[in-house]
């Protein structure tokens, strides 16, 4: 954008200084996740390992489909409060039916990813607020993942645990695990000509919708592929920890939403990145115990790692935007 | 009849009715028996949520996206603060609620902080927020099983004639709530924001005041609520809080507050309590699981958000 | 050419409500292929209602569509683009999250499958190729990281790309408002070629010169009719704005005005745009009204808000010597309250005054209400009735209300007779003139020039600056016209 055409405004600096802006802030999740490694390889220099990133990124795989999950439903300028008891639900249905009546257990997870489906469809045609929905929804979750298995147990099917345990030469399984989410749902939202419709219908419904699209199909697609994204969660939490608890995907909500935000995500407008969320998700995964561990920083203070990484990077985008404005 | 016409149109009267049905059907299961006990803890319980339900309706009420997620850590945090500053001993009661108090202002405060520093929206903000206030609470409350004075617990257990004094005191605080609300320069700002901020500003409200007043006032009525709550069960622990996150929201929506902002309810608040209290009341009574409750509970607020999110859309 | 004299659409008897708002009122309208139709009217006259109808996005309440002979039960936009109508509406209509490829891709269903990111991108650039020359913009680009004027060449750019339906008849809503004098008149010309091929076209503007030279024939609407119709050659400007009506006032005013002169009186509002680079600013006296003039979006509203904000807070370049209350234009967004009632949307700016004690007088907020409903004529059985109770005109009257039943010495208006009737404008302006000579200071921006006769003073804008400070006598459509357009900084 050096010469400016003859007669066009003369306005094209601020379109390099926003694209600058764009840029740096795309770069801030794969900069947030450089650091806490550097951390790490300061502090325990033999966690940098085959063994230790096995060690160290165990849960990020259920946490990374998870965050893909919000990731799709807040594309579409909403929230989804209830993944995280979405998960427990599907880790429950995983350790008891799939492993004992596979079909009977396959039925119910399609039926769920349905439900949300409804769901998304609910949601557009009440104009209903998709916050207190899911609230709801969270109990309901809950509820069905006590019935399904009252008590901790169950087992994961052993397919399940063959898949989730493979050790491939070289490179540890959660980082091929984790680049081809990203390759996959970049592929499938960032290129595909239907992506780009979801994604507008973030960016601004009004337009699409005088385009001649369906917003409610939109709306369910985005639903639905929320609903996905939680099984395969729930199933891939199972297959690490081997046995359910109604509880066990309790923390993923808030995970979840941390992790697109981290990964240069907005709550609206349908600025949303895959690569990043997964970036955000590895992210939050590794800062969340093994780091603090070998900062001697007390269990207790765990949680409060993530909302102050969380505060940080919102507070590094709030600089970068004011300083390129 | 243009009685019950009006009375009708009250979005509030719902809830109230939902609660009544609730009792009444518990009482035909127990054939009458208990049901005056099962009012008055109906009421005493309620009043917990009320209290943080009229904090969390005024930051509903500033419009989408407004919600206050620290209630339940705040509510922790200060029931904990409470306990530690009265020490068991009677002449320190006044102190701790005001550390109490002052706790919850606190966090308040510091939510509207991040919301404004980093203008990032209100749920990502009390939620970081409410992450670190956890931390702080785990670790500054680790084997805290601190015993309320007596004089503040059997306060928070009061009744006078089978009705709780709290509740007494929590109906005038209502009632105060519904005269700021509508007849206050406070309160007609949160409507106001809360229907079109933009118009708001342009109408010379004073948007980043009313906005720091509310969730600062959300933050003290979660700070009262954990010092009361820790009086009334007799001890403070982390997870006291955990059922207001959830609660609180739910009694604004079944109240008929709009989720979408810019129209409160306080009475509302009031029969949705009742009707969610008395509903795990009549659950318990019939015998079910916690599987079932949890459903159930769910399902309602679904249906209830269902139902009434039609009227918005007319806007 | 053959096609010539037969009907694209034509509409019969289109009726358009809005609550208590009457936006068309039995029109009869059509487009016959290789014309182009010239569309005028003040604001709020119905030309935009009218034309979501054409384009499927609006239904009309009563009245019929035909499209080629065919009359339309379930017309919609999909069925509108499937006949080959498509239109640029005025409000912008890309996703700024999506680069332009990707924008062009949502208008044509067609563009899927291996490789359609290329094909949309050549699709896009090559049109902008087209009409206009060294346009400078990438497919790649983010829409939102554009300029303003640049969204809207592709918009138009986008209307004219053609994959699987047809195109026939393009819509174009005030199509130059953000474009400088360049690219407007490559857009102009490139219409003209497209309309010479064959196609047709209908053309909204302000402008009312490019009507003139480019469409073909001309439907003048006024008070959601169409009260004439003719070949564009029947009309000059004299006749055009006859027709679009008001001008009966403007002799009224006039007179009224050079009556009085506001007398060397202390300055309220002293305001530099935040881009200007010259010594130019603004300056505002008590009971003087200033005109803010200029083409749609070039900074107007932007000096407005800045000196509003300057009032309760500090700003360079801004000083504010009195309270300030602003009328907003744009109602939904900027003004209204839609739960409450008249009287509190009127009391709103005015709560520190109508307390009693600690607590908010239900009877004052009353009488503030009634006194300005009989004094301003809002035309209501009872106050405490729900605004959108009103028509738009008595809705923007409501808050004229506010502005003036407050404390307020300084009213700044922001293109507040957007949509209304011109009933409503007649007595607003003799309020506004009133209060004016009262001792208010009036901050006027307006996109209607017959307004700015109601002026003292008028600042034309261009591009976030001021470019012409004309005085009364010196003002003239065509000086503002040739400001807004010109190439002075």
């Amino acid at each position: 954008m050096t010469a400016i055409a003859p007669g066009t405004t003369p306005t094209s600096s601020p379109r390099s200084s926003a694209a600058r802006a764009r840029l740096l802030r795309s770069l801030l999740p794969a900069l947030s996740l450089a650091l806490v490694l550097i951390a790490i390889a300061w502090l325990n220099p033999r966690a940098i390992s085959y063994f230790g990133f096995s060690l160290m990124l165990n849960l990020a795989i259920p946490i990374a489909l998870a965050t893909i999950a919000q990731m799709f439903v807040i594309s579409g300028n909403e929230l989804d409060l209830s993944i995280g008891t979405f998960v427990g639900f599907v880790g429950c249905v995983t350790a008891t039916w799939l492993k004992d009546a596979p079909l009977l257990g396959v039925i119910v997870l399609i039926g769920a990813i349905g439900v949300y489906a409804l769901l998304g469809a609910l949601i557009h045609l009440r104009n209903l607020p998709s916050i207190v929905v899911t609230l709801g929804m969270s109990f309901v979750w809950q509820g069905l993942a006590i019935l399904v298995l009252p008590k901790p147990g169950g087992k994961a099917p052993d397919w399940l645990l063959a898949l989730m345990s493979f050790k491939p030469p070289f490179i540890p399984f959660p980082i091929i695990a984790a680049l081809v989410i990203a390759a996959v749902v970049h592929f499938g939202l960032m290129r595909t000509s239907y992506g780009v419709i979801l994604r507008g219908s973030g960016g601004n419904p009004a337009a699409l919708r005088r385009a001649g699209w369906s917003l409610l199909r939109t709306k369910i697609v985005l639903f639905a592929l929320t609903g996905l994204f939680g099984v395969l969660s729930g199933m891939a939490l199972i297959g690490i920890t081997t046995s359910a608890d109604a509880n066990i995907g309790n923390g993923y909500t808030l995970l979840a939403i941390a992790g697109v935000i981290l990964g240069g995500g907005e709550f609206v407008g349908g600025r949303v990145s895959p690569i990043g969320a997964v970036l955000g998700a590895l992210t939050l995964a590794l800062a969340a115990s093994p780091l603090l561990t070998f900062m001697h920083i007390p269990p207790d203070w765990q949680v409060a790692a993530n909302g102050a990484i969380l505060i940080i990077v919102l507070a590094a985008r709030v600089l970068i935007s004011r300083r390129e404005r | 009849m243009t009685f019950v016409k009006s009375l009708a149109a009250k979005p509030w009267i719902w809830s109230f009715l939902g609660a009544l049905l609730v009792w009444l059907a518990t009482i035909s299961f127990t054939g009458g028996y208990g049901g005056g006990g099962m009012v008055t803890a109906a009421l005493s319980l309620a009043v917990f949520t009320v209290i943080v339900g009229v904090g969390q309706m005024f930051v509903i009420t500033l419009g989408p996206g407004n919600v206050d997620l620290s209630l339940p850590a705040n509510i922790g945090l200060a029931s904990a603060v409470a306990m530690k500053v009265m020490d068991g001993s009677d002449s320190m009661i006044v102190v701790g609620l005001l550390a109490a108090l002052a706790c919850g202002a606190a966090i308040g405060a510091v939510n509207y902080l991040l919301i404004w520093a980093l203008r990032i929206p209100p749920i990502i903000a009390t939620l970081s927020a409410s992450f670190i206030i956890q931390s702080i609470d785990i670790s500054y409350g680790r084997g805290l099983q601190i015993k309320p004075p007596p004089g503040f617990a059997d306060f928070a257990n009061w009744q006078i004639l089978g009705i709780p004094v709290l509740a007494i005191l929590t109906v005038l605080f209502t009632i105060g709530a519904a005269i700021a609300l509508q007849r206050m320069i406070y309160g007609r700002s949160v409507l106001a924001i809360g229907q079109n901020i933009r118009a708001a500003w342009l109408a010379g409200v004073n948007v980043g005041r009313t906005r720091f007043l509310t969730y600062t006032l959300s933050g003290v009525l979660g700070g009262i609520d954990g010092a009361l709550l820790a009086g009334y069960f007799r001890g403070a622990n982390v997870d006291i809080g955990n059922e207001y996150l959830l609660a609180s929201i739910a009694v604004v929506v079944i109240g008929g507050t709009s989720v979408a902002g810019g129209k409160a309810n306080v009475p509302g608040v009031w029969g949705a309590a009742l009707f969610l209290v008395l509903l795990l009341t009549m659950l318990n009574t019939f015998g079910v699981s916690a599987g079932v409750r949890l459903l159930l509970t769910g399902l309602i607020i679904v249906g209830v958000i269902t139902v009434a999110g039609g009227e918005k859309a007319s806007r | 050419m053959l096609k010539a004299n037969t009907d694209i659409i034509r509409l019969n008897g289109a009726e358009k409500h809005f609550g208590a708002v009457r936006a068309l009122n039995g029109v009869d309208f059509h487009v016959v292929s290789g014309e182009c139709v010239g569309l005028v009217g003040h604001n709020g006259a119905g030309k935009s209602t009218l034309m979501h109808m054409v384009a499927g996005t609006l239904r009309p309440d009563g009245g019929q569509i035909v499209v080629r002979g065919n009359a339309e039960i379930d017309y919609s936009v999909a069925r509108a683009l499937k006949l080959g109508i498509r239109c640029v509406f005025q409000e912008l209509s890309l996703c700024p999250n999506l680069s332009i490829a990707e924008n062009t891709r949502i208008n044509h269903p067609a563009l899927t499958g291996l490789g359609w990111r290329r094909k949309a991108a050549n699709l896009i650039a090559a049109k902008l190729e087209e009409i206009f020359p060294h346009h400078g913009i990438s497919a790649d680009d983010i829409a939102g990281d554009l300029s303003i004027g640049r969204r809207q060449m592709v918009e138009v750019a986008r209307a004219f790309t053609v994959t699987r339906d047809p195109l026939d008849l393009v819509i174009l809503d005030e199509p130059t408002s953000s474009l400088d004098a360049h690219t407007a008149g490559q857009l102009l010309a490139f219409v003209r070629r497209f309309v010479a091929a064959g196609g047709s076209c209908i053309l909204i503007s302000h402008v009312l010169g490019e009507v003139l030279q480019n469409a073909d024939r001309i439907v003048v609407m006024r008070d959601g009719k169409v009260v004439a119709t003719d070949a564009a050659k029947a009309f000059d400007r004299d006749r055009l704005v006859a027709t679009m009506g008001g001008a009966e006032a403007r002799e009224k005013i006039a007179a009224e005005i050079a009556a009085a002169r506001p007398a060397d009186s202390p300055i309220r509002v002293r305001a530099r745009p935040a881009r200007q680079e010259d010594g130019r600013e603004l300056v505002a006296r008590a009971g003087e009204i200033i005109g803010l003039a200029g083409l749609a979006g070039h900074g107007q509203t932007d000096l407005l808000l800045a000196i509003f904000a300057a009032a309760t807070r500090r700003k360079t370049g801004i000083e504010v010597a009195a309270p300030v209350a602003l009328v907003a234009g744009d109602r939904q967004s900027d003004g209204i309250f839609p739960q409450w009632s008249i009287a509190e949307n009127i009391g709103i700016r005015s709560l520190a005054r109508l307390r009693n004690g600690l607590l908010i007088s239900p009877q004052r907020e009353a009488e503030l209400a009634e006194f300005w409903k009989q004094k301003i004529g809002i035309r209501t059985p009872d106050m405490t009735n729900n605004i959108f109770s009103l028509s738009g005109g008595n809705q923007q009257k409501a808050l004229f209300a506010r502005a003036l039943g407050s404390d307020a010495e300084i009213v700044l208006m922001d293109d507040p007779m957007r949509g209304v009737d011109i009933g409503t404008k007649l007595e607003v302006y003799d309020l506004v003139r009133e209060e004016a000579a009262k001792g208010r200071t009036f901050l006027w921006y307006t996109t209607e020039t017959e307004e700015l006769d109601n002026c003292d003073h008028v600042h034309v804008f261009k591009n976030g600056r001021i470019v012409a400070n004309l005085t009364r006598d010196e003002l003239t459509e065509e000086k503002i016209i040739q400001s807004s357009f010109g190439d002075a900084a």
